[in-house]
């Protein structure tokens, strides 16, 4: 059996076959009409406890290391930061999410996300330093590149996905995108592309409510963002973006799906930006403080606490483990951010091609030359 | 040549089954030029897959398929319809090595029929090497003859970098005899088709028969030109065509593409810089105008000709 033959859905009683007719009833494809809340319901007595401690757990180191390298912006050792402030869940909950084997597809603002992979803080952070595009290796990792341009990393996860499906691995693609991402022609080729192949592909969208200074009513006519699934056939998930239990549920479950061949979910979790697009920005522009305020009663930290301490999973020695470990993580980034990296600038010319061209052997002994004589008048 | 490369296809993905070919009307149809004919009868729809119709797709889920160890072959129908998809060959698979220190190279080849002089409408013969050969991490390969429509494609699909396989497609139906054992002159290599003593035309790809032609009429009128098949843009064989340049001392650069910004200045400036001494007259360029690509009624007006390369040939200061 191939791929292929998967695609072509039972028709509708009561429809001629053919070239016109629904090929699925788009009714359980459309999104939960209200976001999926667990934090302060019912459900969550029903969340392991061991789960709930980790997610409590990342969410406090990662706003450390959200405010740390924010701080590193203002002393000039990050060149630019996008601060997930506010998004901790949908961060850490996409890389719990996940299982190892399992495949990470980032935006620019997706550091955290890949932090609690696993993948080292400092190598995390080379492309926002300046040392490097990509300081860790993506196969490693299974996680890859930080994308800048919007969206485009969404058909990757695709092809990837599809690919190990191919190869019966049962290895599914989490692709991480904001609300002004989904405007992108990218992200709907790589929905229709993944709902074609039913690939086991998973596309998170963290609605923050603004792609820089444009608030997703000026981005978006669509009821939701979840709705645009259903177009493409593929079912749609609403979440409390800021409910970190329940983000992690509604992913694990689309990624379960995914793996167990039911092909491709989108997910969007309702965030907010509680910091500045990047420390670059001035939000004061386009949005005001009471709006950002009545966010931060919301806040993603607070909601947990308050929670899982009248559930009685969260005590003092854990959250003051956590608030340790996030400290010892942000001293690490300082010291390791105060010293100057050491670059080679013949790296310049390494990794263009497998086997460089005659041109850039020239380029590269030009170089060394010109190293040669600074390195003389060094002396 | 359609044969050979269809040949060249099929034996790749019977030597290696990481080779997966993907783009639109790919599978049952064949393409549209037929390229990929039988193969999804052969290798099954998985391996030669038809597409929704979405070029930044077809080439963004590529990447995804090469990041986890296959090797994909791309179809873009025509060359103007590569333009959806040039975000994602320019940000991603032109610099996703560069990106991982080497650690997730992309061996996607991207096959595009290219150029004019088929009577096609709008946007069905651009010549858009320009563009790709600016781009680096990118290979520009395009074969001017039936054997290096075979090996050059081979060789593509075997390199571990992004190849942009540029097939002119006024030559699909062009025939010759070749034999796939026999090696062609590897990637990079320019081949001298003719010899010559007076002066070289330095030409690839869908060029090369109209500069084989100039240089049969030039004979006629007394003046023996060389020409020169470049094969690849990218790399770019400088020793070779400085070679040829100094032992003839005078070259005309010839392709469709428009002149402005296009190969030809590029080649002009470098047989300039590293031949200066050994020229005779300066480098000249024969090229299409700098319009969008003309209606087919009007197309051979723009497409270089034999008399257009006699004329700079005539130019090449003879007097002195
Ligand atoms: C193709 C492309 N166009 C424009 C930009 C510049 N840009 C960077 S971030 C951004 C806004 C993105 O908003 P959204 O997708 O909502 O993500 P968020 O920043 O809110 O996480 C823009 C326009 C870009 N990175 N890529």
């Amino acid at each position: 059996m191939t791929v292929l033959d998967h695609r072509h859905h039972t028709a509708l009683p009561g429809w001629l076959p053919g070239a016109t007719a629904p090929r699925t009833d788009p009714a359980p494809l459309l999104p939960d009409p209200a976001p999926v809340r667990v934090l302060g319901t019912p459900a969550l007595e029903k969340y392991d406890p061991a789960l709930l401690r980790e997610l409590y757990r990342r969410l406090v180191v990662g706003r450390r290391y959200n405010q740390q390298a924010t701080t590193l912006t203002k002393q000039g050792r990050l060149a630019v930061y996008p601060a997930s402030t506010g998004q901790e869940a949908c961060q850490v909950a996409a890389a719990l999410a996940l299982g190892a084997q399992d495949w990470l597809f980032p935006s620019y603002r997706d550091t955290l996300a890949v932090v609690s992979r696993g993948i080292d803080p400092l190598e995390a952070l080379t492309l926002l330093r300046g040392n490097a595009h990509t300081g860790y290796d993506p196969r490693a990792g299974r996680t890859a590149p930080l994308c800048t341009p919007l969206a485009t990393q969404a058909p990757h996860a695709v092809g990837l996905a599809h690919a190990a499906r191919l190869s019966g691995d049962p290895v599914v693609a989490l692709a991480l995108l904001g609300d002004g991402g989904t405007s992108e022609g990218d992200f709907h080729e790589a929905l229709n592309f993944a709902a074609v192949l039913q690939a086991p592909v998973v596309f998170l969208v963290q609605n923050n409510g603004y792609a820089i200074s444009v608030p997703l009513s000026a981005q978006s006519a669509a009821p939701t963002l979840a709705h645009k699934a259903v177009g493409y056939g593929m079912p749609g998930r609403l979440v409390d973006g800021n409910d970190a239990p329940a983000v992690h549920s509604v992913l694990a479950e689309a990624v379960e799906r995914a793996r167990t061949g039911g092909g491709p979910t989108l997910v969007e979790a309702l965030t907010y930006r509680v910091e500045a697009h990047t420390n670059a920005d001035d939000a004061t522009r386009y949005r005001n403080e009471a709006e950002v305020a009545a966010w931060r009663e919301r806040d993603p930290i607070l909601l947990m606490e308050r929670s899982l301490r009248e559930l009685g999973v969260l005590d003092d020695a854990l959250v003051q483990e956590a608030a340790e470990e996030a400290e010892a993580l942000a001293a690490r980034m300082r010291a390791e951010f105060h010293a100057e990296p050491e670059l080679d600038p013949m790296s310049l010319f390494a990794h263009v091609y497998a086997e460089p061209t005659p041109q850039l052997r020239e380029q590269a002994a030009q170089l060394a030359e010109e190293l040669a004589a600074e390195a003389e008048v060094q002396h | 040549m359609a044969q050979a490369l269809n040949s060249a296809l099929r034996d790749a993905m019977r030597e290696d089954p990481a080779v997966h070919v993907l783009g639109e009307d790919v599978g049952a149809l064949g393409g549209v030029f037929r390229i990929t004919d039988g193969l999804a009868a052969e290798f099954g729809q998985d391996r030669c897959l038809d597409t929704p119709l979405a070029e930044a797709g077809i080439l963004g889920t590529a990447v995804g398929m090469a990041m986890y160890g296959l090797r994909p072959v791309v179809e873009m129908q025509f060359d103007a319809f590569a333009y959806p998809a040039l975000e994602q060959l320019f940000s991603h698979v032109a610099k996703m090595r560069n990106r991982t220190a080497g650690r997730l190279p992309l061996p996607i080849t991207v096959r595009i029929p290219y150029g004019g002089g088929i009577g096609g409408v709008e946007h069905h013969s651009d010549a858009s090497e320009a563009y790709y050969a600016a781009t680096p991490g990118l290979h520009v390969v395009t074969p001017a003859t039936v054997a290096d429509a075979y090996g050059l494609l081979r060789a593509s699909i075997a390199s571990d970098d992004p190849v942009v396989f540029l097939e002119p497609k006024r030559m699909y139906w062009g025939k010759a005899e070749f034999d796939p054992a026999v090696p062609v002159e590897p990637v990079g290599r320019a081949v001298l088709r003719r010899t010559g003593t007076s002066a070289v035309l330095i030409t690839y790809g869908p060029s090369l028969p109209v500069c084989l032609e100039a240089a049969e009429v030039a004979k006629a009128e007394g003046r023996d030109l060389a020409v020169l098949d470049l094969r690849s843009l990218v790399p770019f064989d400088d020793e070779t065509v400085c070679r040829v340049v100094r032992s003839i001392g005078r070259a005309v650069v010839v392709h469709e593409a428009g002149g402005f910004g296009g190969t030809g200045a590029e080649i002009a400036a470098r047989v300039t810089e590293r031949c200066f001494h050994h020229l005779a007259a300066p480098v000249l360029r024969v090229t299409g105008f700098d319009i969008p690509y003309p209606p087919p009624m009007l197309e051979h007006h723009h497409l270089p000709g034999v008399d257009r390369i006699l004329d700079a040939v005539a130019r090449l200061q003879w007097e002195d």
